[in-house]
């Protein structure tokens, strides 16, 4: 059987002054899940429009199958996409919403029939057949803009954005959807979102994009739980980043402390201002990651004195803010901790908070 | 539901409106079955402007010429007005350029049309001592109309077209359709209630033209508006008043049918948008 790997190239696109794209090269294995993942003007649309023809690159190719595509227009492309906006044919009802494409490849009409209503049959909408997309409901739409997509059979389906109009408890059924369609089908997904949350929930793997670039690949867990630079860190949720400052092997020293890690940082030297000469860089810890100590409690390292000075209540989870003095002349600092519903503590308490090297990613920068 | 009380300013100056309004088209119609000739005085009911009508062969020829010329302007008016609209849409030369077509769409609307007619006239001329085509008649009448009606008809279909957004192209050559095909199979038929409100235009407007038709025209080519104009002169015969009263009654009948058309349209809507959905 012939396998759909798409190849990214060294791809530059720029729109007059601006660089969107500089230089992308991804490999996206047949049958993955994968998420373009960013903040908005970082360039992941215009990737996915290069990707399916919409958009012409500056510099480079995009190769699917082994074969250029990159001068191909999008009706010659055997990729699909899932618009922003659904971008339904208003004119048209369910039926033959779904059923453009195959009429554009002349598809006999029984075996079209027989398609679309598999189709639809599904992404459950099999009751819509011949409502007008005016009438339908935005969960509705969405479920007919991947019928119509998908029953094409295409090697890529792409995504834009395709849950951002839903409320909150839509998108999350629809994301367990989304992801059991792509099991059943077999096809590779790329999807574009600026959702997090999303993008852990349904992809194999994470592409985080930030000004142009991808600055980290990787599984959803990998990429949450070891961000490579701040700006990671904090797009991939709450996180605490402490400014610190090698002074071993794997020792930092930090405003409240010296923090014992797992992996020695490899910061440069600084080689201008108050902190010239030393080698300083960022780490994270994750809220949920910093451990209150119970009284009977004690570990060898990494445990530090801090007073709790709020407590917000986040309904599955307490979020603490606790300040942790400063050593020496340093100024004192405040961190953002979880704890679970039934541990209580309350503004003014003096606990001792534990930090698990593991937990401590030394990032890039 | 408790009624409101209108205030009794509004509902004043609503009857003076609806009296300005009507009043006119009212006399014209008493007019048209009063069996006294001249003057305003009732004499009685007849039906002999009307069965006169049948037998005035001028205003047959007219109305004849006038619908001819309505119907075959506004056939060009409207294609070519619809592929105008499509092409500065999609310009491909920049903003600047697009403003620069607005405004050469929109200057023919707001010209006076004795303007646009001597000019018209001028232009005829030119062309005369080529070639005789240009001599005054139906010719130079239907490009004159074309004229006029040509901005009106761009001016809608434009409106409706910058509401369709570039996705539906995009989405229609995603799903492996040909330029051509994007245009026949998506974007002409989100227009079609555009064109046939920019042809509906066009055709009122050759219908009751007079300026451009009295410049451009030639003695074989009269249309009923400038027939009407011309028996004013010789005083006005109630049979002018029978004519204008079943020209007051068709445009009445037509928009009945469309306000009708409209009611049903909005129950269907009403009643797709209360079943229940998830």
């Amino acid at each position: 059987m012939k396998s759909f790997d798409l190849q990214v190239k060294n791809v530059s696109k720029s729109f007059g002054e601006k660089a969107v794209l500089k230089g992308i090269d991804v490999f996206i294995k047949d049958g993955q899940f994968v998420t373009l993942l960013g903040p908005s003007g970082c360039g992941k649309t215009t990737l996915l429009r290069i990707i399916a023809g919409f958009e012409k690159a500056d510099a480079g190719e995009v190769i699917l199958s082994g074969e250029v595509i990159s001068n191909k227009s999008p009706a010659h492309r055997p990729i699909n996409t899932v618009f922003q906006s659904y971008a339904l044919f208003p004119h048209l009802n369910v039926f033959n919403n779904i059923a453009f494409g195959l009429k554009s490849h002349k598809v006999p009409k029984d075996e079209i029939e027989k398609r679309v209503n598999a189709m639809m049959e599904m992404v459950n909408i099999t009751d819509l057949k011949n409502e007008m997309p005016a009438t339908l409901s935005g969960g509705q739409k969405q479920r007919v803009a991947l019928a119509r997509a998908l029953v094409n059979e295409p090697d890529i389906l792409l995504l834009d954005e395709p849950l951002s109009a839903l409320d909150a408890n839509l998108r999350k059924k629809l994301q367990v959807e989304l992801k059991e369609v792509q099991k059943k089908t077999d096809t590779t997904f790329i999807m574009v979102t600026h959702d997090q949350d999303e993008a852990i929930a349904v992809s194999d793997r994470v592409l985080v994009m930030y000004q142009g670039a991808i600055v980290q690949d990787g599984t959803p867990e990998d990429v949450y739980e070891h961000p490579v630079n701040r700006f990671v860190a904090t797009f991939m949720g709450e996180c605490n980043i402490l400014e610190s400052e090698r002074i071993a092997d794997k020792l930092a020293k930090v405003a409240f402390g010296e923090l014992v890690l797992e992996k020695d940082p490899q910061w440069a030297a600084t080689t201008e201002g108050a902190n010239a000469g030393k080698c300083c860089g960022g780490i994270a810890i994750r809220m949920e990651d910093i451990h209150v100590c119970t009284p009977n409690e004690s570990f060898e390292n990494n445990v530090f004195d801090a007073r709790i000075l709020e407590r917000i209540f986040r309904g599955d989870y307490w979020e603490l803010i606790a300040e942790l003095p400063g050593v020496g002349n340093a100024e004192s600092l405040k961190l953002r901790v979880m704890t679970d519903p039934d541990e209580i503590y309350n503004p003014g308490d003096n606990v001792k908070l534990y930090m698990e090297p593991q937990y401590l990613q030394v990032l890039d920068d | 539901m408790s009624k409101r009380k209108l205030p009794i300013f509004a509902t004043v100056l609503a009857i003076i409106g609806f009296v300005l309004l009507y009043l006119p088209m009212f006399l014209v119609v008493e007019q048209s079955f009063n069996a006294s000739k001249h003057g305003q005085s009732w004499g009685g009911f007849t039906l002999d402007w009307y069965t006169g009508l049948a037998s005035n062969s001028m205003v047959q020829t007219t109305t004849v010429n006038t619908l001819i010329l309505a119907v075959v302007s506004t056939l060009i008016a409207t294609i070519l007005g619809t592929l105008l609209a499509i092409g500065i849409h999609r310009t491909p030369w920049g903003k600047k350029v697009g403003y620069f077509y607005d405004m050469s769409i929109n200057v023919p609307v707001v010209t006076p049309d004795i303007l646009m007619a001597i000019a018209l006239v001028s232009v005829f001329a030119l062309f005369r001592s080529w070639t005789s085509v240009f001599d005054p008649g139906m010719l130079t009448m239907t490009i004159a109309h074309v004229t006029l009606e040509i901005s009106f008809v761009v001016l809608v279909v434009q409106s409706r077209l910058v509401s369709i957004g570039k996705d539906q192209i995009e989405a229609a050559r995603d799903l492996y359709a040909s330029t051509a095909g994007a245009w026949f199979r998506v974007i002409i038929p989100q227009l079609s209630t555009a064109i046939i409100s920019g042809a509906l235009l066009a055709f009122t407007l050759s219908l009751d033209d007079f300026i451009l038709s009295f410049f451009t025209s030639g003695p074989d080519s009269q249309t009923l508006p400038l027939y009407i104009y011309g028996s004013l002169k010789r005083g006005v015969s109630p049979q002018i008043h029978a004519l204008s009263s079943i020209i007051f009654g068709l445009t009445l009948f037509i928009m009945i049918l469309m306000v009708l058309k409209g009611i049903r349209k909005e129950r269907k809507l009403l009643k797709l948008t209360q079943s229940p959905k998830g």
